[in-house]
């Protein structure tokens, strides 16, 4: 019955070890743990730590932020180009977030050049559109593995790292014109935050479009030099757009510009022609704003991956690199939240 | 057979329930490595893994709730009556763990997402519901658990295989043969 010699038992017993060993090494493989080069969301946020390490509790890039309410409304359109609820004349509930890039919560304004916008439209078909926007015309590298590269070298103490990084990424040079430049706006309110990724909008017979989407704002405010910028002391931005938004809302038009065939859509460093159709799908108001610590912007991850029907993802590599570098973030400060305490408005709200 | 039979009256699992649990193991064993994969990368593949991940989950956990009503209606066939006490055991517990992993990780995943603050989108553009309050410290917990438990799950699964290759291979005493023929 079964009988067996310990040879042959052996050998089985041999067999079955290997069995195991090939599952759990394919596991390791498909795991990253024997590929030590391969980037994750964890590795994009380890570069973005600087050397004194995270602010707990906070987001690991554009740490500095205040939260507004508001709404979107939208003309209609932006129908022709996608079947998305949110294109289709009405009005929809935002949560946002005004931000400066920083991985520093307590950051002095004026040491950041780029400013940004996190946005959250949801209409009533249950879909939710996230977006996180900011105010260069074009970013400063063409792929993901080259921002990882630019926060290596930027943190790298070798002393030619940045300018090998240049020599290797000539792309950088258009943004560095760029931020050498461009007046700094004394507001929120005056900045256009561009989308920069392109994604594809879905209209109702299932052609896609490419396209990319920007916020423009109604107020026209004037710019000034970063030294007079930073005399207005560091958290100007946020006490700025308090007042402002306390004493009228503001308001931005969302345009939508589509690609030319011959555009790139895969590479968010080169602008497209400024003469591309672009069409105004509506007007974000924003009405409200709540400090970070106890308004609704807080725990949300403006992941751009979070599309409704009708929008997707395009060949442009950084909404999904970004989406896997967010959702490490957000589950770190999520599970963080210690370490920023919720303030007294929290408290006063949960109070009879 | 003659011999098979003698030591294993019991035959084996009705052809739903093998279909079950070949179907199943497919699916779960590539959940694991979708799971592993996707937070290994930041490519674009990222963003249709972890569609796949969260539709293929809810599968397993609409499967995996037909398995157990199957499993209470069909029963098992018994084990071999030589078969030692402590293994008895072993194989009892285990299965029960993992019809417990079967349904918790894709409660768990779909507790994690509903807890961020996420819609709950899944491929096809189906939309399910929140499960959960949008809450840092749910979503923490559940994070950690739905990670954590990943790794048990796969252990466990590597210990199944083992066993199931050692009642084929070894003992020879058409355990193997009730789910695999
Ligand atoms: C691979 C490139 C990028 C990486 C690794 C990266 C990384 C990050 C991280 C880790 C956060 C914090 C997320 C959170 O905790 O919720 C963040 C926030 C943000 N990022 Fe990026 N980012 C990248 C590209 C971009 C691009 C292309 C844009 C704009 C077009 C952008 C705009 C923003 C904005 C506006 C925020 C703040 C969002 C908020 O208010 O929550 N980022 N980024
Ligand atoms: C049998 C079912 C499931 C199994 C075996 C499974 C397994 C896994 C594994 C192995 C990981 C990677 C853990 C890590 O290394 O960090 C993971 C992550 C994840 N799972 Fe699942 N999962 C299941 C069901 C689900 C479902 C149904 C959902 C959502 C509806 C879900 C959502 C997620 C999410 C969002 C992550 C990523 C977490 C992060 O970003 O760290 N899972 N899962």
């Amino acid at each position: 019955m079964a009988q067996q010699s310990p040879g042959s038992s052996l050998t089985s017993l041999a067999v079955i070890a290997v069995v195991i060993a090939v599952i759990a090494g394919a596991f390791a493989y498909t795991g990253g743990w024997l590929s030590s080069d391969r980037l994750s969301g964890a590795k994009l946020v380890q570069a973005l730590t600087p050397p004194t390490g995270p602010a707990l509790g906070h987001r690991r890039n554009h740490a500095k932020g205040i939260c507004f309410t508001g709404q979107f409304d939208a003309n209609s359109n932006g129908t022709a180009l996608s079947k998305a609820e949110v294109f289709a004349a009405g009005q929809y509930p935002v949560i946002g977030r005004f931000n400066f890039s920083t991985p520093d919560p307590n950051a002095s304004d004026a040491t950041s050049r780029v400013r940004g916008l996190g946005l959250q439209i949801s209409t009533p078909d249950g879909a939710v559109w996230r977006s996180a926007m900011i105010d260069p015309p074009f970013f400063p590298v063409a792929t993901p593995d080259a921002f990882y590269a630019l926060l290596q070298a930027s943190s790298s103490k070798e002393p030619d790292a940045m300018k090998n990084f240049a020599a290797a990424h000539p792309e950088i040079a258009a943004f560095g014109a760029w931020a050498g430049s461009a007046p700094w706006t004394p507001s929120y309110a005056g900045d256009t935050f561009n989308g920069l990724n392109a994604f594809l909008l879905v209209d109702s017979s299932g052609a896609t479009h490419a396209v990319r989407w920007s916020l423009k704002p109604q107020a026209e405010l004037k710019g000034m030099s970063g030294e007079e910028f930073a005399k207005l002391g560091p958290d100007h931005l946020a006490a700025e757009i308090t007042a402002r938004v306390a004493a009228a809302p503001q308001r931005w038009n969302m345009v939508v510009t589509v690609a030319d065939p011959s555009d790139p859509t895969a590479d968010p460093s080169k602008a497209w022609p400024a003469d591309r159709k672009s069409v105004e799908v509506g007007t974000l108001t924003v009405d409200k704003i709540q400090p970070e610590a106890d308004g609704p912007c807080r725990d949300i991850n403006f992941d751009p991956t979070i599309l409704p029907d009708g929008i997707m993802v395009s060949d442009d590599p950084f909404p999904a690199a970004r989406s896997a570098a967010y959702a490490k973030s957000f589950a770190l400060r999520m599970s963080e939240e210690k370490n920023y305490p919720r303030g007294d408005a929290a408290k006063e709200d949960t109070q009879p | 057979m003659s011999q098979l039979s003698t030591r294993f009256p019991g035959g084996r699992f009705t052809g739903l329930q093998r279909l079950l649990h070949w179907l199943m193991a497919i699916c779960i064993i590539a959940m694991l490595f979708i799971g592993v994969g996707m937070v290994s990368t930041i490519a674009p593949k990222y963003v249709s893994l972890v569609t796949t991940h969260k539709t293929l989950g809810i599968a397993i956990l609409i499967l995996a709730v037909l398995r157990i009503v199957v499993r209470l209606r069909s029963g098992t066939p018994p084990l071999p009556r030589d078969l030692p006490g402590p293994m008895r055991l072993a194989a009892k517990l285990s299965h029960y763990v993992l019809y417990a992993l079967m349904i918790a990780m894709p409660l768990l995943g779909w507790g994690t997402v509903s807890a961020g603050g996420y819609p709950v989108k899944l491929l096809w553009g189906i939309q399910l519901p929140a499960i959960a309050p949008h809450s840092d410290t749910l979503f923490t917990l559940l994070h950690t658990a739905h990670v954590t438990l990943a790794f048990a799950f796969f252990a466990l699964i590597l210990l199944h295989i083992a066993a199931g290759l050692f009642h084929a291979l070894v003992r020879k005493d058409g355990v193997f043969e009730s789910m695999a023929r």
